[in-house]
């Protein structure tokens, strides 16, 4: 079975969640013995297309090049996409907040029922999910002909980002919608790493009690670190940080080598968001807090002691 | 304008689901329901808009249980003017719905429709891309502010990096995430006056929609558990553990 993957990607390079869609894609491709096409669906991207055909298990990249895609609007991008399906059994999307907005728009187009942030593929049409937070794993079979997938990253290894030599082929399709236009964005500013990829996490929680205790706090340890800041949607609501910083069940999902979590009770949606983190630790005063039952180190106390205490002794 | 907002009811956010010991779903008997979370922000986004004066009626609508009706009165009380509920018996997809909510548009002809991002049940986070899919309209989803002007609206979306904003021609589909608003609690005079808004009760069949789920859930079971560590006592002595794990240097 031929398999699409929607690459991730800003037009000059390719973002690691690609990478991970990729495994999927692999493994899918791999119970009919198909290939894993890459579509890189850009304005200027050469850069990622390039990038795109050095992954490894990657035998096609397909380049659309157009201004209206350089936004990745899903109004343009998901008829193109709903039209090259005509030549594979599967699509599948990172399940980053791009992938979340374009693949139920082609699938609804297909008249395909998604099949959302799988965990496993168990067979050609047999995938495992998360329900409620991540509390229950669901197995779902589909029956629908073509397949439309979005993947949680953190459950798939990521496919070498070298080693491949796949050819790259222009394609195009109705580019402009005309329904909707990219006006602008507001990037965090960061030199910490993405929250996704990081391989260590620093996260805050309302015990912090303001966005001055975290950068006093939280951004200290984080640098000393090389981690990104990551925190709870209970910190989030109190307008600590931004929201592109939570993790959590309606935030990000991430899986570090080490996730420290400072000041967070340990919500079920705080804990469906990091649970699968290598190795977890927890700073909180309260020995009761919930994070405790998943912290592998669990250190009581007052955070706002024990925090500097572990920067400088680090 | 008018503006429809669809409402799902799902087990309340506060309760830990259990898996059934046969593996065939979740626990669903003599538990909380309530309206899923982000449906209550965009029931509370149309109200703040009909308040502004920019809308002139709100339409709820839900596909469920007969009881999804106490969810349609929820949102009645919360300032909706009146509902419809599509009572549905039995699993439903996000396609299915969609297509559902697509027949009601094309019969209401709103110009706004505002949908929670996901459900905290399915966690699918897909009809509102959906039914833009169908409707062939334009769709902001994860949106932290919604600007309506005269034929267009401009949505600022919560994206991974940080924040993006969007201009769709209207009518148009928006989905919101946490940050768009923070949601009223209906007063007991508003409860009481929701009781005598008009509810339309419909069948998918009175739309010609077929729900036959095209996903079949094969087993639902517990997720690996995670076990809890130990407890260290000083700053000291976490530092060693976390060198002598191999994951600090």
């Amino acid at each position: 079975m031929s398999v699409l993957v929607l690459a991730e990607h800003d037009n000059a390079s390719l973002k690691d969640a690609t990478l991970n869609a990729v495994s999927a894609a692999r493994a899918l491709a791999g119970f009919a013995g198909g290939e894993v096409h890459v579509l890189v669906a850009g304005s200027g991207a050469q850069g990622a297309a390039d990038a795109a055909a050095k992954v490894e298990g990657v035998s096609k990249v397909l380049l659309a090049d157009d201004a209206a895609y350089g936004d990745a609007l899903a109004e343009n991008v998901a008829p193109l996409v709903a039209g090259l399906l005509a030549n594979y059994d599967a699509f599948l999307a990172p399940a980053t907040s791009r992938g979340k907005n374009i693949a139920p728009r082609v699938a609804a187009l297909l008249d395909v029922a998604q099949v959302s942030e799988i965990l496993s593929v168990e067979s050609a049409d047999t995938f495992t999910r998360p329900i409620y937070a991540g509390n229950a794993i669901a197995t779902v079979q589909s029956s629908d002909a073509k397949k439309v997938i979005t993947v949680r990253g953190t459950a798939f290894p990521k496919a070498a980002a070298s080693g491949g030599s796949a050819s790259v082929e222009a394609v195009s399709g109705a580019a402009d919608s005309g329904l909707s236009s990219f006006k602008g964005a507001e990037l965090t500013q960061s030199a910490r790493p993405e929250l996704t990829g990081a391989k260590i996490i620093v996260s805050g929680g309302r015990a912090l009690g303001s966005g001055e205790a975290f950068t006093q706090y939280i951004d200290p340890l984080a640098d000393k670190l090389g981690a990104a800041v990551g925190a709870s949607r209970a910190a989030v609501d109190a307008g600590y940080v931004p929201n592109d910083y939570q993790v959590g069940q309606t935030g990000k999902i991430v899986a570090p080598e080490l996730y420290v979590a400072v000041g967070i009770s340990g919500a079920i949606q705080h804990l469906a968001g990091m649970k699968d983190s290598k190795v977890i630790v927890a700073i909180n005063k309260d020995e009761e807090a919930p994070i405790f039952q998943v912290a592998d180190y669990g250190l009581v106390g007052d955070l706002f002691q024990l925090v500097p205490e572990l920067t400088s002794k680090l | 304008m008018k503006i429809l907002v669809p409402v799902k009811r799902v087990v309340d956010a506060n309760v830990k689901v259990r898996v059934k010991p046969d593996q065939s779903g979740v626990e669903l008997a003599n538990v909380k329901m309530s309206m899923n979370p982000f449906d209550e922000i965009s029931v509370e986004e149309a109200v703040r808009l009909k308040e502004k004066g920019v809308a002139t009626e709100i339409v709820v609508v839900s596909v469920g249980p007969a009881q999804a009706q106490e969810t349609l009165r929820t949102a009645l009380a919360m300032g909706a003017d009146r509902g419809i509920l599509i009572t549905a018996d039995g699993p439903t997809e996000s396609l299915g719905v969609a297509k559902l909510l697509a027949k009601v548009a094309a019969e209401e002809q709103p110009g706004l429709i505002i949908l929670g991002k996901q459900a905290i049940d399915d966690d699918a986070n897909q009809t509102g891309q959906m039914l833009a899919a169908l409707l062939g309209w334009g769709q902001g989803t994860f949106a932290s502010k919604v600007e309506p002007s005269a034929d267009k609206v401009a949505v600022t979306r919560e994206i991974d990096g940080g924040l993006e904003t969007v201009e769709l021609k209207l009518p148009a589909v928006v989905t919101t995430d946490l940050r768009l608003n923070e949601p009223r609690y209906a007063s007991l005079p508003n409860i009481m006056k929701a009781k005598a808004k008009p509810i339309a009760n419909k069948t998918p069949a009175d739309y010609g929609v077929d729900l036959t789920p095209r996903l079949t859930t094969l087993k639902v079971s517990e997720p690996p558990k995670r076990s809890a560590g130990i407890k260290v006592k000083t700053v000291d002595e976490l530092v060693e553990k976390l060198k002598s794990a191999g994951v600090i240097a």
